[in-house]
């Protein structure tokens, strides 16, 4: 049979999302089920006095209130998710979120006090009957203004906001600044915004007494991880905890984070009551309980020869964590590292300073800090390349990493704890090839200066990036194919949108010669994998979906034994093929259906011979030692508006390599999604906090996500450089498309300019180019 | 004295089928459908009338069901995505085949809005051009596919219908 890894294979979940059969957690109805709502924090920084509930209490339908005292041993701060890498010199703070606020509260949005009802009205009704006395403080919302000696604290058994303190470094970068014929230093800041799957966080929980048995359906990008905490936390063993994260209704990052207050509740709640719990965010706590990220101001500089070799970079840059830690140091880390980006800087001096502020928690969101270190190289490349008059794409050039200099360690951590070593690339022909597809010479020669001469202001961007993706520490699946001859596939991700039950199922039907409609997958459920972690750094189709590739190899080899011991010929003989196994060369012989063989293989009566396992199944892990990097190039056109410098992109072109492709199909819709993202976040999107903390844009009316009339067909080349590390030679795609767009956005707008305006923050509306044009703000504030 | 829980009788006909219930004024149209019929295959996501994942046809026009009390819908005819393709074994209709053939969704929760979006669209605009369908898709909110497949999954099915 052909193989179908490569081809654009429809996908096995489609008709269930496409008829309103597919279950998402908000459609979990139990009977007896009860609702939540939560009264949340008004004030983004004070010390909670008081919680009056008993009004609420004494409302009809209400069946309890619960604030933190109710808690007791139950209330503690949430563990540490990821413990920060290790950096020699290295210092972080671990304070993380606890279930509902005790003494202080930290952030507007933060849970105070958890009404449980019998419907969702009646609970939102009770949340007004909450008395909530709070002594305001003054918030801390401002990065450099939080590490000032006479910054209130948010927490108070620190000395001062710092949540960590990271200095990595490589080569000797004032040697490198001594020698340099032009230094570069400038101030960038890349703001803060939301993820906005469109289905908001929920989660139900069921505990049934009798069988002592705890359901949980979760939202979650990492089931396994909620089932083995939770399971610890309510003094359960974890074979009494089921957790099912089905179909999920977008991640993007926030939904691998835990634990969320209202995730250790639910279930809380549940045993407590004896009755099925459901919670279930609306929009508007979406903007502030739901974890954000982006917040970061960096100063940095280049050091270069006259050339346009990179000497060295320096970069100190301040990350905003919002009002307290448990994802540790991933993002800026992810930052440092992706800063290098394609190209050889022999000396690098980079160190952050995580801060805290009054302001919804930060965790990964698709990218996870990668766009930051992106956006400052790619901007000193634009600023020395026009410094030292040398084409945009030629300084690029000539700091590109060689292909024969892989493994390429640059001699930092990365946030998997290994060295920051890429596996493999093939960067020249990357960037020649976007160049060329975009027209990026013509442009710049004739078209540009012929547009401009219409008074029409239109600019080209292309900018590189690599992307770390398919780290460990492992995943696994099982492989099973069942009497009926169906071939089922558990593993431990869970799924968002990625075609998980189509990539998966192409590997393991290449794999077993059968169809792909033929393999069922599942994902998510705790009771059919149990060990693995998540889907986060665009890891799922490299690690779990070659975990899925040696389990069904080893199912191929089991179909292959029992059938020659049945039909009594060497395994060598045999070809499969439709689901069949028959002797080589017998092209009118049937065949016997590897059903009938999975029935053999688990008698009722008889013996199964010593040594030799029931049943045609098989479980395999995969745990690469590092990461396979992808890489890319984005390019693109755009035109601004003379009246409303509205900015138009005219043509978007990725060039990138994820490895082999599984599906086509679904990796362009990674990098097309990836791409709208990306749009968003450098143009329409940014969460707006006032001097007190408050967000003053938390709606789908005010915070603008991209619409279809606003994002373009992504013209896209797909590169297939091997990563080594893996069989399938797979790299992951998930976050590729986003990463870059900031950068390529800023320097295509400040081409379109013409040089009136250095572009130095993210995002960049109409409204903020223009204040940047009259110079009403000085550049690198936050709008 | 009336206060918002006091119940008022409400007669639908949902894909076809008659229903009569009581529910409180102040009831979505969104949730009724959801938790008093149990058709979730509408989803909520803004309840803002934002992002159009909860759309359906009332009396054949798009209706952001959110946005409209149940008891407003009273007598109406409504259709959720359910009725597109209601047996477990029914053909999927032209948009959906192509919205799978397009790869025209990821996540899918957004889906069934767009679907009965742009059902009603396809329907009243014979020879829709791209910008037409961004134009008319530009009520809701995607955030997975970027919309370039949606696209295509639209013109496609208004192709196919031509065919």
């Amino acid at each position: 049979m052909p193989p179908t890894v490569g081809k654009r294979v429809p996908r096995n979940e489609d008709r269930r999302l496409l008829t309103g059969r597919a279950l998402f957690v908000d459609d979990v109805r139990l009977p007896g089920m009860l609702h939540v709502a939560f009264v949340r924090s008004d004030h983004a920084h004070g010390r909670l006095r008081s919680v009056d509930v008993a009004a609420a209490r004494a409302r009809p339908g209400v069946v309890a209130v619960y604030t933190a005292a109710d808690l007791g041993g139950y209330w503690q701060h949430a563990p540490l998710l990821v413990p920060p890498p290790p950096v020699p010199g290295l210092v972080f703070h671990a304070c993380t979120q606890v279930p509902l606020a005790r003494d202080k509260v930290r952030y507007v949005g933060e849970p105070i006090a958890m009404v449980v009802a019998e419907s969702r009205y009646v609970a939102e009704d009770a949340l007004a009957d909450v008395r909530v006395h709070i002594d305001p403080l003054e918030a801390v919302v401002d990065l450099e203004r939080a590490l000032e000696p006479a910054a209130p604290r948010l927490h108070e058994h620190l000395d001062s906001n710092v949540a960590a303190t990271v200095h990595q470094q490589t080569g000797d970068y004032l040697a490198a600044r001594a020698a340099a014929d032009l230094v570069v230093t400038r101030r960038f800041w890349y703001d803060r915004g939301v993820s906005a799957a469109i289905e908001n966080r929920a989660v139900v929980a069921s505990w049934d007494p009798r069988a002592e048995h705890m359901t949980i359906w979760d939202t979650t990008q990492a089931p396994i991880p909620i089932r083995n905490g939770l399971a610890r936390l309510l003094g359960l063993a974890e074979s009494q905890v089921q957790v099912i994260a089905p179909f999920v209704g977008g991640g993007f990052g926030p939904k691998i984070m835990m634990f969320y207050p209202e995730e250790l509740l639910v279930p809380w709640a549940s045993r407590q009551l004896g009755r099925p719990v459901k919670w279930t965010e609306d929009r508007h706590e979406n903007f502030v309980a739901t974890t954000q990220e982006r917040g970061q101001l960096h100063d940095a500089e280049m050091a270069l020869a006259r050339d346009g070799r990179i000497l060295g970079v320096k970069d100190v840059f301040l990350h905003d964590t919002g009002a307290y830690d448990p994802y540790g140091l991933t993002i800026p880390i992810n930052s440092q590292c992706t800063l290098l980006g394609v190209y050889k800087v022999p000396a690098y001096d980079s160190a952050f300073t995580a801060v805290f502020t009054n302001k919804p928690i930060v965790t990964p969101v698709r990218g996870a800090g990668r766009q930051h270190g992106v956006f400052v190289m790619e901007r000193l490349l634009d600023i020395a390349a026009r410094e030292l008059g040398i084409d945009r794409v030629d300084i690029r050039r000539r700091n590109l990493i060689p292909p024969d200099a892989f493994p390429y360690d640059h001699g930092i951590i990365f946030q998997d704890f290994t060295s920051l070593t890429y596996d493999s690339g093939d960067y020249r022909p990357a960037l020649d090839q976007a160049a060329e597809l975009i027209g990026y010479e013509r442009f710049v020669r004739d078209e540009q200066p012929r547009l401009r001469a219409e008074g029409r202001q239109v600019g080209i961007g292309i900018v590189n990036y690599v992307e770390g993706t398919g780290i460990g520490p492992y995943e696994g699946a099982r492989v099973t194919v069942e009497p009926s001859g169906l071939v089922r596939v558990a593993t431990g991700v869970g799924t968002q949108g990625q075609g998980h039950f189509t990539a998966f199922a192409q590997i393991v039907a290449d794999a077993l010669a059968v169809d792909v409609a033929a393999v069922r997958v599942v994902t998510g459920d705790t009771r059919e994998f149990h060990w693995g972690t998540g889907t986060f750094a665009s890891r799922g189709a490299v690690v779990a979906g070659t975990a899925c590739r040696a389990a069904a190899l080893t199912v191929r080899q089991k179909i292959l034994d029992v059938a020659a011991r049945r039909l009594g010929v060497e395994p060598e003989r045999l070809e499969l093929a439709h689901g069949r196994v028959r002797v080589r060369d017998h092209a009118d012989d049937p065949g016997v259906p590897y059903g009938e063989l999975a029935a053999h293989a688990n008698p009722l009566r008889g013996a199964v011979t010593s040594g030799v396992e029931p049943g045609l199944e098989a479980t395999a892990y995969f745990g690469p030692d590092r990461g396979s990097t992808a890489n890319g190039v984005h390019a693109m056109i755009v035109e601004i508006d003379r009246d409303t410098l509205l900015a138009r992109i005219t043509r978007y072109v990725v060039v990138h390599d994820c490895g082999h492709l599984i599906n086509p199909a679904i990796v362009e819709g990674q990098i097309q999604g990836g791409v709208a993202h990306g749009i968003g976040n450098a143009f329409y999107e940014q969460l707006v906090f006032d001097e007190q903390g408050q967000l003053k844009n938390g709606s789908l009316m005010d915070y603008l996500l991209p619409v279809a009339t606003d994002v373009p067909d992504v013209e896209m080349v797909h590169r297939q450089t091997p990563a080594p590390g893996n069989p399938g030679g797979l790299k992951g795609v998930g976050e590729a498309g986003c990463i870059a767009t900031g950068a390529a956005f800023a320097q295509a707008v400040e081409d379109a300019l013409g040089g009136r305006l250095e572009i130095r923050e993210i995002p960049l509306s109409p409204n903020r180019l223009f204040e940047l044009l009259h110079d009403t703000a000085s550049p690198g504030d936050p709008a | 004295m009336s206060t918002v829980s006091d119940r008022v009788p409400l007669h639908l006909v949902v894909n076809g089928v008659a229903h009569s219930c009581e529910v409180e004024p102040r009831w979505l149209l969104s949730d009724v459908l959801r938790d008093t019929l149990g058709l979730t295959g509408t989803h909520v996501g803004c309840e803002h009338g934002a992002c159009g994942a909860c759309t359906v046809l009332v009396n054949g026009e798009p209706v952001r069901s959110c946005l409209m009390f149940a008891a407003q819908a009273d007598e109406a005819a409504i259709t959720t995505v359910e009725g597109l393709a209601p047996g477990a074994d029914d053909p999927l209709t032209p948009l959906q085949e192509s919205f799978r053939a397009a790869h025209g969704l990821q996540c899918g929760f957004c889906t069934p809005g767009i679907l009965m979006s742009m059902t009603a669209f396809l329907r009243d605009h014979p020879a829709p051009t791209d910008a037409d369908i961004r134009e008319a898709l530009s009520g809701h909110l995607c955030r997975c596919t970027g919309y370039t497949n949606i696209v295509r999954a639209v013109s496609d099915a208004h192709a196919a219908h031509r065919r």
